[in-house]
């Protein structure tokens, strides 16, 4: 606004131009002011995915490697000692890494296309869809989803696929309900009555439209999600119904040593080991949860006083 | 009541060399650019200017308060004597609420809805230790009878859902004036009321801030309303002050170009003219929401091909309704619309997309006209590729086209609609609705949420797309001096039922129906008299 007319001209209108700045200048922007909990939480999520892509170059043993040795102590050669059968504990948490995380990843993903898809269109639809989609949602939402996923995998055996499309039906329905709750605030603007009134069809409306302007809040519940999905397959495979041997997996790893516990008085060490999965479950959990709130603070506009 | 020893000639307020900034974008930008200002007791200040101008921010000075993401970086804002910069919170809060107190521009959005307004009225003075709980309730109802309340006695015991808006703007300057306040600050304290309800808020204002001898300050965009209210007039743009004078001689001679272009915005001027040309005819109209009363009650309406029509009344009139039904936005239930001799289905879904492109709308918001995640590029280009199959270059060359039709120019094409103006956000609706080559194109309300100065601009605009493009609007307003300045045809509607319709000199000239001389005569004029003229006038009928 450096010339300023003195009379009225449209283009001098007051108005503040944003400075352009690529997105990697963006984000570089926000990450130098992220608070330290989510640089904890950046940098522990960022090493669980190199241990994951690079697990058979970490670790020092096989997957399913079996060692005559079973319940070894901590020593040099094994670092975490090995399990009942005799398999390299830290090589297990190594590839359960890459198996749980990888597997709880895509049930979040599917879970998100459904419920998001269904939510949205239960948003703009708002007749019998609404009402048909919303309460099959509470039908659903009203049985204990860890006991329906127990009776569903029992029923359909449990290999990776059912688990993947078990859990993420079930959870769809949180995300349905978020994603319908949302849209609503949205779906009442002008911009998207004008797109109706243009004759737009429901894609269009859906992905353009609204998808866009909600994106925070069902980035933020991704994470959540994540964690609550990691969650219930750690559960399911300590029930021994999740992934199952001779995966590895952090859940089963902590149900198989879990006796281990009992010999803590004679030996600390060995007493820690099945602590070491459940561990990393909740390291991990922490972690999305920091990076997920400092997310949060940052697109809910609130400023803090200067 | 201003009891208080004060020196003589000391100001109650003195700003001098102001100077705020903002927070945005990683950057502080100066708002305020260093601004003087002097009130003494009792007397009232208007301030205006367009938005931006930093109105909302120096009467919130005034107060020595700033929004989050605003600070004071110099000058002194001194009230009483005493300065208000660098004051400790806890003694602010002390001034604030029973010494200074705010009036704030939506009473609907700023009163809490869990409880009773005589509580709301009397709370800060009751948290002050000014009077106790019984005498400041007493006090307060007959606040409410000097505002010309109804039920004067009982409307404190209601919620605030359960008055109107009018009234519920009355009982926030009750509750400003309570604590018998040395300041009061008005911030377009009547800019979302209709006309009628606007003169009776303003005469009960003026009459209340003269009885108890109060200074204050009113901040609106409104000159007609301001030149009834101030004692003297400063004009402000892009934080600096243009000019400041006395009402009077402010109003008679302007010094500056600005202030002067600002006091020629009522005088745009249409010749109407007749056509028997009808393009769109609705017939026998009935429509409601739900199962609920009607909100069109057997409306006919003819608009004339390249004409404007005007739709007048107040909230609650039906006149959006109708605009609801044409578009096909909302069935009727009896009735129909005919289109060029051919009758529109009366859901939109069964209209054919050219039918669809012919009606274009522009709405009153436009901020959530528009998505905030397009640029306008995109908010624009989107129906030349839906309607016109334009792609590539050729769009980009019609966009451009499109922005200079509407007097904006192509550095905008990739600016997001929160880095727009008010009235820029406005023309990029106009653009996108003329994208479509439309015949004709809906105006709801689409100047009422603008300055003067900026609706001027649109009007303009708008008359001389007319002109070029031979464009047919229906205008909807309740603002009748846009209704006198654009339209050549105007139906007057009041709950649901056409009044009056006919050329614009049939229904602004005698005799009127009751009602259109209620709307007629309600509309504030330049006249720093009109307010208290028409009121004596009033209360001798």
């Amino acid at each position: 606004m450096t010339d300023k007319p003195s009379t009225y001209s449209a283009t001098a209108e007051v108005a503040y131009k944003r400075i352009r700045r690529t997105r990697w200048q963006r984000i570089k922007l926000s990450l130098s002011k992220a608070p330290p909990t989510a640089w904890f939480g950046m940098i522990v999520i960022f090493l669980y995915i190199i241990c994951a892509v690079f697990a058979p170059f970490l670790a020092p043993y096989g997957e399913a490697e079996v060692f005559p040795e079973p319940f070894a102590p901590w020593s040099s050669e094994f670092i975490f000692g090995t399990d009942q059968i005799g398999r390299d504990i830290l090589s297990r948490m190594i590839y359960g890494a890459r198996n749980t995380v990888s597997i709880a990843v895509a049930t979040t993903a599917l879970a998100f296309l459904i419920g998001g898809t269904l939510g949205l269109a239960a948003a703009i639809n708002r007749s019998w869809l609404d009402q048909f989609l919303s309460r099959s949602v509470d039908v659903l939402m009203a049985i204990p989803s860890l006991i329906f996923a127990l009776v569903l995998l029992s029923i359909f055996g449990s290999t990776i696929t059912n688990l993947i499309l078990i859990i993420a039906v079930l959870d769809s329905t949180r995300v349905f309900r978020l994603t319908r709750a949302v849209s609503l605030n949205v779906v009442v603007m002008d911009y998207v009555e004008a797109a109706r009134l243009r004759g737009e069809g429901l894609g269009w409306i859906m992905r353009r439209e609204i998808l866009p302007n909600i994106m925070p809040p069902l980035i933020a519940e991704f994470g959540l999600r994540f964690c609550f999905v990691f969650l219930t397959i750690a559960a399911l495979s300590f029930l021994g119904v999740g992934i199952q041997p001779p995966t590895a997996d952090w859940g089963s790893m902590v149900r198989e040593n879990a006796s281990l516990i009992m010999f803590a008085q004679y030996d600390l060490k060995a007493g820690l080991t099945p602590l070491l999965p459940a561990g990393a479950i909740a390291l991990l959990t922490v972690a999305v949860n920091f990076v997920v709130d400092w997310f949060l603070h940052k697109t809910s506009g609130l400023r803090d006083e200067q | 009541m201003n009891s208080k020893k004060l020196k003589n000639n000391q100001p109650l307020l003195e700003i001098n060399d102001l100077k705020i900034e903002g927070f945005s974008d990683e950057f502080w930008h100066p708002i305020i650019k260093g601004i003087d200002l002097k009130l003494q007791r009792g007397e009232v200040l208007g301030l205006i200017g367009e938005s931006g101008a930093g109105k909302s921010t120096l009467g919130l000075a005034a107060m020595g308060y700033t929004q989050p993401g605003c600070r004071i970086t110099g000058g002194s804002i001194s009230f009483d004597g005493k300065e208000l910069i660098g004051m400790p919170e806890h003694n602010k809060r002390k001034l604030w609420g029973t010494r200074i107190t705010y009036v704030a521009q939506s009473a609907a959005a700023s009163f809490n809805p869990a409880h009773r307004l005589i509580n709301q009225t009397t709370a800060a003075k009751i948290r002050a230790k000014i009077s106790d709980e019984k005498s400041a309730k007493e006090d307060a109802r007959e606040l409410f009878k000097t505002l010309q309340l109804p039920e004067h006695n009982t409307i404190g015991e209601r919620y605030p859902h359960q008055v109107s808006g009018g009234q519920l703007q009355r009982v926030m300057t009750a509750m400003a004036m309570s604590p018998r306040p040395d300041l009061i600050i008005f911030d377009e304290p009547t800019t979302a009321l209709d006309v009628t309800t606007q003169v009776e808020v303003l005469a009960a204002m003026k009459d209340i801030v003269k009885e108890f001898n109060t200074a204050a300050i009113y901040i609106t965009h409104d000159l007609a309303v301001v030149a009834q209210m101030a004692d003297f007039i400063k004009v402000l743009r892009y934080g600096e002050e243009v000019e400041q004078a006395k009402t009077r001689v402010m109003l008679d001679a302007p010094e500056e170009e600005y202030t002067k272009s600002l006091w020629s915005v009522r005088s745009i001027q249409k010749e109407e003219e007749k056509s028997d040309d009808v393009v769109l005819s609705l017939r026998n109209i009935d429509a409601s929401y739900g199962a609920g009363i009607k909100v069109l009650d057997n409306v006919s309406i003819n608009v004339s091909r390249g004409k404007t029509l005007a739709v007048v009344g107040e909230s609650g009139s039906g006149k959006s309704t109708a605009a609801r039904v044409i578009t096909g936005l909302l069935p009727q239930q009896n009735g129909e619309i005919l289109f060029n001799n051919i009758e529109l289905s009366k859901v939109l879904r069964d209209r054919s997309k050219d039918q669809k492109r012919q009606i274009q709308m522009i709405y009153q918001m436009a901020d959530t006209a528009m998505n905030p995640r397009q640029t306008v590029g995109e908010i624009i280009g989107r129906p030349l590729e839906f309607y016109l199959s334009l792609k590539g270059d050729e769009k980009e060359k019609r966009i451009i086209e499109l922005l200079e039709l509407i007097e904006l120019d192509e550095t905008f094409i990739d600016r997001l609609p929160s880095e727009l103006s008010g009235g820029q956000k406005q023309r990029i609706c106009i653009a996108r609705a003329l994208a479509a080559n439309p015949e004709i194109i809906i105006c709801d309300e689409v100047t009422s949420a603008l300055d003067q100065i900026v609706q001027e601009g649109i009007l303009k605009l708008l008359m001389r797309l007319q002109r070029e493009m031979g464009i047919t609007y229906i205008f909807i307003t309740h603002d009748i001096s846009t209704v006198r300045a654009i339209s050549d045809e105007v139906v007057v509607m009041f709950q649901g039922k056409v009044v009056e319709q006919g050329l614009k000199s049939e229904i602004f000239s005698p005799p009127h129906p009751e009602y259109t001389n209620l709307l007629l005569s309600s509309v504030p004029e330049m006249d720093p008299d009109w307010l208290t003229s028409l009121v004596a006038r009033r209360d001798q009928n």
